[in-house]
């Protein structure tokens, strides 16, 4: 569909699509459309390196691919050092990389792909500084393979490996902090974002786009089929995630912190409202709230330290 | 021979290093290992030097990552090199798949080294062996000018027909043993080896690829017909760049299974590798003694030379098949392979396979002899006396 340039004046996003219809995420996905505004801020000189995924399926079986951009399907603790050989041949063949006309090669995996099997390709591809950007769609569980906790999964998550039930067998562990691993190589830009904010996450692509180096997001993306939520409050949800300060989003640029949401002039919303909306975390008991709730305001508190001492 | 060749004494992985020079390699991504360390030592050695230009060298985290960054460099359109033994090529099979499913013309230098444990860091051909069935040709190589020349053809021949390729050295015998290689100046080797030309590349933004998608129960099958196709095509481009080797060289490498004294033997040797040096020689010894013996060298393990261990069975009344490498459960892996090659055929020799020299156990022209006494007396009663012979085993 052809936009009149007026309207396209006033959009705030992009408005050419290089993801196209078609593709096979279900209904309510976060991480399709994380992976069309990726395409919107990058446009189809990108190289895409996908692990073992989600994003596998949704771009399409053979001959299929919804992505309008050269996709490698990649092994499944691999994005990292795959988009660091792809780096390395473009550099050898002469080709601009990164920079606001030179190609982006983009690593884009799932929490689980990032998080646990990829963390050590990943830290590789971090300390030896390639210029590209990796994107860990963060859904927070191995939702791929049927809902199984990973590292990224928070605590009190029901998936099918910590059911609840009679014993009480929820995610008994906090979110691994994989930004924190990441800001810990020292590399240029590293950033949090949200399928809710779409400016935002494009603003930090584009970022991401013009500094040299390795850049790294992290991309809250909304799974209804895993965290057992109605289809249509995935934005909403990830909008909760942000406002009680489960989720914020953040910069780390050359050493320096910035918030960019929530506030933090007022209080975040309680983490009921993020939690209410999901059947996932419906077997947690009272005290159970209680210990998520902590744990956020403890992140949240040493993150505004973080921003007020190195802002 | 129409030109000048270069004499350099070099180690096996020195001759390694200068043949992924003079290939032109565009990315070399490595993990070390001993004793594959010195192959990638020499090629930073080389860049460091400023010896070689447009070079990516990328310094992985592990051997997996390794083989994961030169698949994303060859899909990219690079000629991509990597080396590695033992422990760290057990850790890159998944990725190994990966080359050969994507169809990408990686080479890699493998130094066979023994697999732990018991730790070991000498001569053992199983860990090569055990990726037999990941889609990757395999040249072994006999000795450092082979290490250099393996190279070369390596990526001619997996760049002809989209597969990736290992060029298999000793450890120790062949890595760290210096031997003087004649070595070919660049720009003859750039008229065999011209830049790579991939068919597709992941810098074509007009029209962009996705490789390595989902390929359901109706697709999956083609895919691996034909990665068997490349594979059967291969013998036959083995087989022509051998040929042109020899003619712009002087080395010629046309056969898949190098003969040495077979014509009129009444057994042969047959082995791969560093090994069948030692094999020659006791073959010269034998014959001076009498002996109507011969050495078959099985260069290319990978396509497997069907053909030509027909015509040699046809004519010989016994093959002695010495493995440096060993398949738990069942038996050396070269003599597991010519045996199922033979058994639809009319040539049945006596075949016995004799496991020698694993983990770098010493293996001499003198132990050669005792197998060939061996094998005579076998082939006059006309039965085996054990099919699988440990032959240093302490007893």
């Amino acid at each position: 569909m052809e936009i009149p340039e007026n309207v396209k004046k006033r959009l705030s996003i992009p408005a050419e699509e290089h993801f196209y219809a078609g593709h096979t995420a279900c209904q309510g996905c976060g991480a399709s459309l994380g992976l069309r505004y990726v395409l919107k801020a990058y446009g189809k000189k990108t190289i895409f390196a996908i692990p073992a995924c989600c994003s596998t399926i949704i771009a399409g079986p053979w001959p299929y691919s919804a992505l309008n951009a050269n996709l490698f399907h990649t092994a499944f603790e691999t994005t990292g050092a795959v988009i660091g050989g792809i780096e390395a041949a473009l550099k050898a063949k002469g080709y601009k990389v990164k920079g606001e006309d030179g190609i982006m090669v983009v690593g884009w995996a799932g929490d689980g792909g990032t998080a646990d099997i990829g963390l050590q390709a990943l830290s590789g591809f971090l300390e030896r500084g390639h210029d590209a950007v990796y994107i860990m769609y963060d859904n927070e569980a191995y939702m791929n393979t049927g809902i199984q906790r990973s590292s990224s999964t928070p605590y009190g998550a029901w998936t099918t490996n910590t059911p609840g039930g009679k014993m009480h067998f929820l995610e008994k562990r906090n979110k691994k902090k994989v930004i924190d691993i990441v800001i810990a190589h020292d590399i240029p830009y590293a950033a949090t974002a949200s399928v809710a904010y779409p400016e935002d996450f494009i603003r930090k692509l584009k970022k991401a786009q013009k500094i040299p180096g390795p850049s790294f997001i992290q991309l809250f993306a909304p799974c209804p089929t895993g965290w057992r939520s109605p289809t249509d409050k995935s934005i909403e949800l990830a909008r909760l995630a942000v406002q009680t300060a489960y989720f914020p989003l953040f910069e780390y640029e050359n050493g320096k912190y910035k918030i960019n949401m929530p506030s933090t002039k007022k209080e975040p919303k309680p983490i009921e409202e993020f939690l209410k909306l999901q059947g996932r975390f419906k077997y947690m008991t009272k005290e159970d709230v209680e210990i998520l709730q902590q744990w956020v305001i403890h992140e949240w508190e040493k993150l505004k330290k973080l921003a007020e001492v190195f802002g | 021979m129409k030109y000048k060749p270069i004499r350099k004494v070099v180690s096996g992985n020195y001759a390694a290093a200068y043949a992924a020079k003079h290939a032109r390699v565009e990315v070399v991504a490595a993990y070390p290992i001993t004793p594959q360390t010195s192959i990638i030592e020499k090629i930073a050695e080389f860049i460091s030097n400023g010896e070689v230009e447009n070079l990516q060298y990328v310094p992985v985290e592990s051997e997996h990552s390794a083989m994961a960054a030169c698949i994303g460099a060859s899909a990219a359109g690079a000629r991509a090199f990597t080396a590695t033994s033992a422990q760290g090529l057990a850790l890159m099979h998944e990725m190994l798949h990966w080359a050969s499913g994507a169809r990408l013309p990686i080479v890699m230098v493998d130094v066979n080294r023994a697999m732990a444990p018991p730790w070991s860091v000498w001569d053992d051909q199983t860990d090569s062996l055990a990726q037999r069935d990941t889609g990757w040709m395999q040249f072994y190589a006999e000795n450092n000018q082979e290490v250099y020349d393996g190279v070369l053809m390596a990526f001619k021949v997996a760049e002809t027909v989209n597969l990736p390729a290992m060029v298999v050295e000793s450890a120790f015998i062949l890595s760290h043993t210096y031997d003087i290689v004649e070595m070919i100046p660049q720009e003859l080797v750039d008229e065999f080896l011209p830049p790579r030309k991939p068919l597709y590349t992941l810098t074509d933004f007009d029209n962009p690829i996705a490789v390595g998608s989902l390929g359901g129960p109706n697709d999956y099958y083609e895919f691996r017909y034909k990665i068997e196709k490349a594979m059967d095509d291969a013998r036959k481009v083995i087989k022509e760049v051998g040929k042109e080797f020899g003619e712009m060289f002087g080395r010629d490498y046309r056969q898949m299974i190098e003969l040495y004294r077979t014509d009129d033997a009444d057994f042969v040797f047959m082995g791969m590798g560093s090994l069948m040096g030692t094999v020659k020689q006791a073959v010269d010894v034998l014959r001076e003694e009498g002996y109507k013996v011969g050495a078959a060298k099985v260069r290319w393990f990978r396509p497997f030379p069907k053909d030509e261990l027909y015509e040699l069975a046809k004519n010989v009344e016994g093959i002695a098949v010495l493995d440096r490498n060993f398949s738990f459960g069942q038996e050396g892996i070269l003599f597991n392979e010519a045996k199922g090659v033979l058994y639809n055929t009319n040539a049945h020799p006596i075949i016995k396979n004799y496991i020698v020299g694993l983990g770098g156990r010493d293996f001499t022209v003198n132990d050669v002899k005792k197998i060939a006494e061996n094998m005579k007396a076998i082939i006059e009663k006309g039965e085996l006396d054990v099919e699988v012979d440990w032959y240093h085993l302490k007893r």
